[in-house]
């Protein structure tokens, strides 16, 4: 595997020339005046989340009654608010806690899943001939112009009504309940991030080098073997930077979670609970920072801890062009 | 090169896998174990009995209250579910509005939903998505609602939806405190309020505040004004025919109505006391629109009985206490229109158990357990009054019980969306913002969907 991988970035076609662009690029944003208009853009852009964070530590009626910025010259922390939002005394006060479990079992197969399916029909799509592959490659991609919301209904109907066509079920309902309604909220994020996923891992795989597959095939890989010892490990920087782009996505949607998932405290995600939080006439919102906090520390941690890669992956993606 | 070794990467999709069948295998246990209820004692029960033993059953709810209210309901409707053994899923939401349409687009609409807008109920009712109510429930709301609620239940003469809950609109919040120490009186009619309110300017004190900002239905509080005026200026029938578009939204009397409520709203001597000129109406929450009130920075907010949770903490809410609300009088002192609005239950199921929740919610036994909890208004002539929770739902509902009351739904909630929850509300921010009334009304008027 690592003599592999070593290969490769010998070989890249068009390393010399992206090579020199980006060191003149790189050489121009280091230097002095670019790192202080960047570290002023970077302050700007922290300010309101910063804000939004001392509110949250504020007492209800101060949140209600000065800015955030008051804080400075009259200082007065709680936790209230989380607890509040976290723990809640009623079933309606928060229980965040509950709901970010929830969070957790929607966003992570939602993940898995689409980076599977998309990780087979790249390669496929790239490395595998058959006819009409082309014109496969390009319905896929063209699906991306659909918007997901014309698909809610459709979707929705496909999973209370089944399939019938004149009258002729071709499939049952689904008919789940409860927690099975996860599998509707699973099923509709892998749907709507195929086409991405695909087009993004498919252009990162068609890039590989083709000497490398004929290789292995000359050394009797088969398709399996190749796609798991070879282009997987190679492909892991764009699968890891579309697999942080999906969980951002899942973790932050409220839509489809609202139409598949429902309301429930028993599948509803944090982000279903957070728009419901300020109450039937918007009078709590003192929650809603504390609430906004909560649901932003987990994306933060996947974010930062992985943001190597996030940053490598769509840069891989792009330069080679 | 590797993103992950390989073991850690089996163990990830392992991991994932596993979570995945570990939430399909609780998914599958769940139904099991609710089909333990049905096991209230009889003596609790009896109240019960004649809505049938539903063991196992499930019914949903779909509605637009959330939070606390939604606990409250929860726990009203508690020991029906205990001794009927049927399980109520109820679900809040704030987006109702869009929801109901797309879940029963798609074919998974809840058992039964609740209904804000009879606008929105008609709609359903037209095309053939909503079951008409069964006759128990009809008789039961017949019973219970005065003629004009029931009417707002009823398509095209076909009655679908019970009420439910009401908030009365037509309330003018002030301080006791204050009045009795200036001296100031409650007014009983328009011109005495117009002297009031000058009388109050006179002291040096802004006598109104309003806040009409409320996210994308930012304006709604201002068309709630122009309502309550509406419904006085023109009487109950007029303002029916106004509502059904029968009288154009720039009529001259339309036109005349919003110039009454402009030399308040738009008069920079009477508002916006303790936020400003005219325009910050436009950008206060219609959460805090009142608030001055406690401050002694302003006297006057007219706002629906709702409001009463909207004070600051500490705030007594009662004839003799910190704040407390007049009905926002009229020409004539006699008579007494109503604006106010509530929500309805309808049903996109006939299942027995489904009719079973239909007529429990109609019937003033539920009325009265939801209001012994917390405060709670319902135009249901079976609630006890002595129940209310504080005086102002107290008032409200002696307003809404009263035989001779004429009520009227907010026309917002009636009108065709685009009007109502659209062009409307847009109309009356711009209107604040300095729009003239005329210029305005055209632009409201132009929007009304043909056809």
């Amino acid at each position: 595997m690592t003599t592999v991988s070593s290969t490769v970035t010998v070989v890249r076609p068009g390393a010399e020339d992206a090579g020199g662009a980006a060191r003149r690029v790189r050489r121009s944003l280091t230097s002095r005046t670019a790192s202080a208009v960047a570290i002023v853009i970077a302050l700007l852009w922290t300010t309101p989340t910063f804000g939004l964070f001392l509110s949250s530590l504020r007492p209800e009626d101060q949140i209600k009654s000065t800015g955030w910025w008051t804080f400075f010259s009259a200082p007065d922390l709680t936790l209230e608010n989380y607890q509040q939002v976290l723990f809640g005394t009623s079933s309606s006060s928060g229980r965040m806690a509950g709901f970010l479990i929830n969070s957790i079992v929607i966003t992570i197969p939602s993940v898995l899943f689409p980076l599977a399916f998309a990780a087979l029909a790249a390669y496929a799509l790239a490395w595998v001939p058959f006819r009409g592959r082309d014109w496969v490659y390009i319905g896929i991609f063209a699906l991306q112009v659909v918007p997901l919301q014309m698909a809610l209904v459709p979707l929705l109907s496909f999973f209370s009504e089944g399939v019938s066509v004149s009258g002729v079920q071709l499939l049952p309902a689904w008919e789940l309940e409860g927690t099975a309604r996860f599998a509707q909220v699973w099923f509709a994020h892998t749907c709507f991030a195929l086409p991405l996923g695909v087009f993004l891992l498919h252009n990162f795989m068609s890039e590989l080098p083709g000497e490398l597959m004929e290789a292995a095939r000359a050394d009797g890989a088969t398709h399996g073997v190749i796609f798991r010892a070879i282009v997987l490990p190679l492909v892991a920087p764009a699968l890891a930077a579309f697999g942080i782009f999906q969980f951002l996505w899942v973790w932050n949607d409220l839509l489809v979670a609202l139409i598949f998932a429902g309301g429930t405290a028993e599948t509803a995600p944090m982000t279903v609970r957070l728009a419901q939080m300020a109450g039937t006439k918007g009078n709590e919102w003192q929650r809603l920072t504390a609430g906004a906090f909560v649901s932003v520390i987990i994306p933060l941690i996947v974010f930062l801890s992985m943001q190597r890669y996030f940053v490598r992956g769509l840069l891989a993606g792009s330069v080679k062009g | 090169m590797s993103l992950l070794s390989r073991p850690a990467r089996v163990a990830l999709v392992a991991g994932g896998v596993g979570l995945a069948l570990a939430v399909t295998a609780c998914g599958s246990a769940t139904p099991g174990t609710s089909a333990a209820g049905g096991s209230g004692t009889s003596a609790d029960c009896a109240p019960f009995t004649q809505f049938g033993k539903h063991d196992g059953k499930k019914v949903s709810i779909y509605s637009p209250i959330r939070d606390v209210e939604a606990d409250l309901f929860q726990q009203a409707w508690a020991p029906f579910e205990k001794c009927t053994g049927m399980k109520i899923t109820y679900e809040g939401t704030g987006e109702f509005e869009a929801q109901i349409q797309v879940r029963s687009d798609g074919g998974n609409p809840p058992d039964l939903a609740f209904f804000p807008q009879p606008g929105l109920l008609e709609r359903f009712a037209g095309a053939g998505r909503i079951k008409p109510a069964p006759a128990e429930v009809k008789k039961l709301a017949e019973q219970n609602w005065s003629a004009d609620w029931v009417e707002y239940g009823t398509v095209d003469g076909t009655f679908y939806a019970a009420p439910l809950g009401a908030s009365v609109k037509s309330f003018v919040w002030y301080s006791p405190g204050m009045f009795k120490e200036k001296g100031w009186a409650v007014p009983t009619t328009w011109d005495e309020l117009m002297k009031l309110s000058e009388t109050i300017a006179a002291a040096g004190i802004k006598p109104w505040c309003a806040g009409i900002e409320s996210g994308e239905a930012t304006g709604w509080p201002a068309t709630d004004w122009i309502e309550d005026v509406l419904l006085r200026e023109l009487g109950p029938q007029g303002y029916d025919d106004w509502v059904a578009h029968k009288i154009p939204f720039n009529d001259p009397k339309v036109v005349a109505a919003v110039d009454r409520v402009g030399a308040i709203l738009k008069n920079d001597n009477f508002v916006n006391g303790g936020y400003g000129p005219v325009k910050s109406i436009a950008s206060t929450a219609f959460q805090e629109g009142g608030v001055p009130i406690t401050e002694g920075r302003c006297a006057l907010h007219r706002q629906a009985s709702f409001y009463a949770n909207f004070w600051p903490e500490g705030t007594e809410v009662a004839e003799d206490g910190d704040v407390f609300a007049f009905y926002l009088p009229g020409n004539d002192p006699a008579e007494k229109p109503v604006l106010g609005a509530g929500e309805f239950v309808a049903a996109f199921a006939d299942r027995p158990e489904v009719q079973a929740v239909q007529a429990y919610l109609a019937t003033g036994d539920f009325a009265n357990a939801r209001m012994k909890l917390a405060t709670y208004v319902s135009a249901n002539k079976g609630v006890d009054i002595g129940n209310a929770q504080n005086p102002i739902d107290k008032l409200s509902i002696q307003m809404l019980q009263d035989p001779d009351t004429v009520f009227r739904f907010d026309g917002s909630d009636l009108m065709p969306a685009a009007v109502g929850a659209g062009a409307f509300w847009k109309g009356m921010t711009d209107w604040i913002n300095g729009k003239e009334t005329k210029e305005t009304l055209d632009f409201i008027e132009a929007s009304w969907p043909k056809s």
